[in-house]
């Protein structure tokens, strides 16, 4: 079994987790929820073992070959999927619903679809240029994404929040009762994207810090920086707008939005519409 | 680290207070006298900062930076080009009004920070004893119990179950009863101040690194060496006050062609004598003196290093050598030259074509591979040949007293945000008095952030209290 053909498998099984909790939502049958977190937690060990093992495949290649799977544009989607659905387990262990995983899971899913059908990306182990060649790399990647990975989160809750918020009816019935209420959502998102903002701005201070001790500059405006920057304006503007003017609802829905839209593009827009330093992924 | 921030703000609450009176003062005067102080302590030209701050740098991500000017005429059309002159559009990150608005959010943090400061320190540093008890009945969580047991006896009860949770509580009289208050990190209030104060520190230190700091770029040739550097922006020659000598660039490849590492051998000189040696690679770089010496680039010479060294007196000599170029060793009465040279392929691997003499019998001609050494025989002794290509490695020289007050913004903010976020001022008050032949105890709390979890560990302590077998609580 190779790490390919593990990421291979953990594509399948997001989708199908994925699919698991939009049938628990869609079509309120309560009774598959616990398959649904079962399919998604084993999903993520077989993503993890990916990960682990083509780990380990980079130093069966040769001395010096050896490195973190953090170096380029198909590993780091096969991360953000990993920190999306750790972060959606515990979401959904401390809030106890379910029903956010059909929001959250598709997210991952998107990700390793992504990574493994598109033809952009080689899925080959590359060794290592040397500017990535720092014990940095793998504290920026990991704080970058954990907070990328909130953020993603933190939209598909917006987007939960905007669904629910147009069920005028209090109806039993209706498909949008199993959602959890809006107060509980809006929740949610704030505490999320709080998560996720301590992480962004470790994963820019990681990566200045980084530059500086190769580059000798701790910040040059770089594309990718000054994207991270707006990104990170993006969500203090959103926090301060709910501390000091007590935003909340729909307008901290859409910011969640419109602010994982900053972070795709500063993830990916940025490498294919700009050129810039950071070239790797 | 959380109680050695606590103790600090203890021993500097004496001092602070009266600074802060004072301010308080200041600020209630300045209130009156103008709108400005409004204006420039409100969210709203903090969210302004964020709004405008966000688009410009979204312009300067697409419209390319610091091009020549003919560039963005040729891309842009006259007018355009000559409007961002005025703007300062091809350096906008240093324009006077990207600053600008840098310096009007500083501003903002700093005045937002004095008007709010007081309020917040008044709730930290407040003689929560003196709260009103009617106060205590509105709050949530709250709870009331009654017994028969005396007051005296409840009090020493309470107090000591309060201790055994983990609250230090303090101790009042209040409208005829006893008032017990004890709170939990008081401080975390203070965490939102803290990270906009490491905002204005990274400032400061970005402000130092401009004044007080230079950046630029070396390039050396292997054995030569410099007292200088070019300074980028200027391209003036900035004085080391001490000499680089790079002793040797080395290139090496992994299987794929790609490239592994870029290492230079550098020496440091003072006075002509050798101080220090380091090896550098693109993450590790050499510090000397405020300095700091990155590798960044090389360039690859069309020249070699060739030894030459006679096996049996072990004299040897490096000379360099250009295709063509005939070199002599006069000592030895020997001359050496390439007299062809296969190019490097992608792993950095070349050939060269030697021819030569020492002066008896024909001359040499043979290809040495690279840098591998090759022998050969001559009538009076067997030479050793070793070539090495010449490279001139490129440097990045920054000398930036700024950084050390950025890391510790840096720092400043990370702590600040997981206080500011993740901690909270929990306070809990236990009133006790009597009322219709019963000792009352009334117990409430408030927590300025995450009540649910105030909520559980109120319970916890609640939960003792009714536990304790000499207080015979009941609820009410």
């Amino acid at each position: 079994m190779d790490s390919s053909k593990l990421l291979g498998i953990t594509t399948f099984i997001y989708l199908f987790s994925s699919l698991i909790y939009m049938i628990m939502f869609i079509f309120k049958v309560k009774k598959i929820g616990l398959l649904a977190t079962v399919v998604t937690i084993i999903g993520f060990l077989i993503n993890t073992a990916g990960i682990g093992m083509r780990w380990l495949e980079s130093y069966q290649m040769g001395p010096g070959m050896g490195h973190a799977p953090l170096s380029n544009m198909y590993e780091s989607l096969v991360f953000f999927a990993w920190s999306i659905i750790i972060l959606y387990l515990v979401v959904e262990f401390i809030y106890k619903n379910k029903i956010i995983g059909a929001f959250a899971v598709p997210f991952a899913f998107a990700s390793m679809a992504y990574a493994s059908l598109s033809p952009e990306f080689s899925t080959a182990i590359t060794p290592l240029v040397p500017a990535l060649q720092s014990n940095w790399l793998i504290a920026h990647v990991f704080t970058c994404f954990i907070g990328y990975a909130a953020f993603a989160v933190a939209c598909g809750t917006g987007i939960m929040y905007l669904v629910k918020s147009r069920d005028k009816g209090d109806s039993p019935d209706s498909l949008l009762s199993t959602l959890p209420s809006l107060k509980v959502i809006d929740d949610i998102t704030h505490k999320v994207i709080l998560f996720g903002f301590i992480w962004l701005s470790g994963g820019i201070i990681s990566g200045a810090v980084w530059a500086n001790s190769a580059w000798g500059t701790y910040w040059s405006w770089d594309p990718k920086e000054t994207w991270s920057l707006i990104t990170w304006f993006i969500y203090a503007s959103a926090l301060h707008a709910r501390f000091t003017r007590g935003w909340g609802g729909k307008r901290i829905a859409w910011i969640s939005i419109i602010g994982f839209l900053a972070v795709v593009f500063t993830y990916y827009g940025v490498n294919f519409l700009l050129s810039g330093l950071h070239s790797y992924g | 680290m959380l109680h050695a921030v606590a103790l600090l703000y203890r021993i500097e609450s004496n001092i602070l207070k009266g600074v802060f009176e004072g301010f308080f003062v200041w600020r209630n005067m300045k209130k009156k006298k103008n709108r400005l102080w409004e204006f420039f302590s409100s969210t709203k030209l903090a969210l302004f900062c964020f709004f405008t701050l966000a688009i410009a740098s979204i312009a300067g991500t697409i419209i390319p930076q610091s091009k020549d000017p003919g560039f963005y005429i040729g891309k842009y059309g006259e007018t355009t080009a000559e409007m961002f002159r005025l703007l300062n559009i091809p350096d906008m990150y240093n324009s006077w009004w990207f600053i600008g608005i840098l310096g009007l959010f500083s501003i903002n943090l700093i005045i937002c920070s004095i008007d709010r400061l007081p309020t917040v320190w008044k709730l930290v540093t407040m003689d929560n004893l003196a709260t009103k008890v009617n106060r205590l009945e509105k709050m949530t969580p709250r709870i009331r119990f009654g017994t028969k047991q005396p007051q005296q006896e409840v009090v020493s009860q309470v107090e000591q179950t309060l201790k055994g949770a983990g609250w230090k509580p303090s101790q009042g009289e209040r409208e005829g009863g006893t008032l017990f208050f004890a709170q939990k990190t008081p401080w975390v209030r203070f965490g939102v101040y803290i990270v906009h104060l490491s905002i204005l520190v990274i400032f400061a230190g970005a402000i130092i690194g401009t004044l007080f700091g230079s950046k630029g770029s070396i390039m050396l040739r292997e054995k030569a060496q410099v007292p200088f550097f070019y300074e980028f922006g200027s391209s003036e020659r900035v004085p080391l006050g001490f000499d680089l000598r790079c002793d040797n660039f080395s290139l090496t490849y992994y299987d794929t062609g790609s490239p592994k590492e870029f290492r230079s051998e550098l020496t440091v000189l003072e006075n002509g004598q050798e101080v220090l040696q380091k090896s550098i690679v693109v993450n590790d770089p050499l510090n000397y003196k405020g300095y700091t010496f990155y590798q960044s680039s090389y360039q690859a010479y069309d020249e070699f290093w060739l030894t030459i060294q006679n096996q049996n007196t072990g004299a040897r000599k490096t000379l360099l050598a250009r295709p063509g170029v005939e070199l002599k060793w006069r000592e030895a009465g020997i001359s050496v030259g390439i007299v062809n040279v296969q190019q490097p392929d992608r792993w950095g691997r070349y050939r060269l074509k030697i021819w030569f003499s020492d002066g008896k019998g024909e001359p040499s001609v043979f290809w040495v591979d690279g840098e591998t050494v090759v022998s050969v025989e001559r009538l009076d002794a067997p030479y050793d040949f070793k070539s090495e290509q010449l490279f001139a490695t490129g440097l990045q020289v920054a000398k930036d007293p700024g950084v050390w007050p950025v890391y510790i913004g840096c720092i400043m903010m990370l702590l600040g945000l997981v206080v500011a976020f993740f901690l909270s001022h929990k306070r809990l008050w236990v009133y006790i008095y009597e009322e219709e032949d019963k000792t009352k105890i009334l117990v409430a709390g408030s927590s300025n952030k995450n009540k649910v979890g105030f909520e559980n560990m109120f319970n916890t302590l609640v939960e003792k209290l009714e536990d304790n077998e000499t207080l015979q609580l009941s609820k009410e």
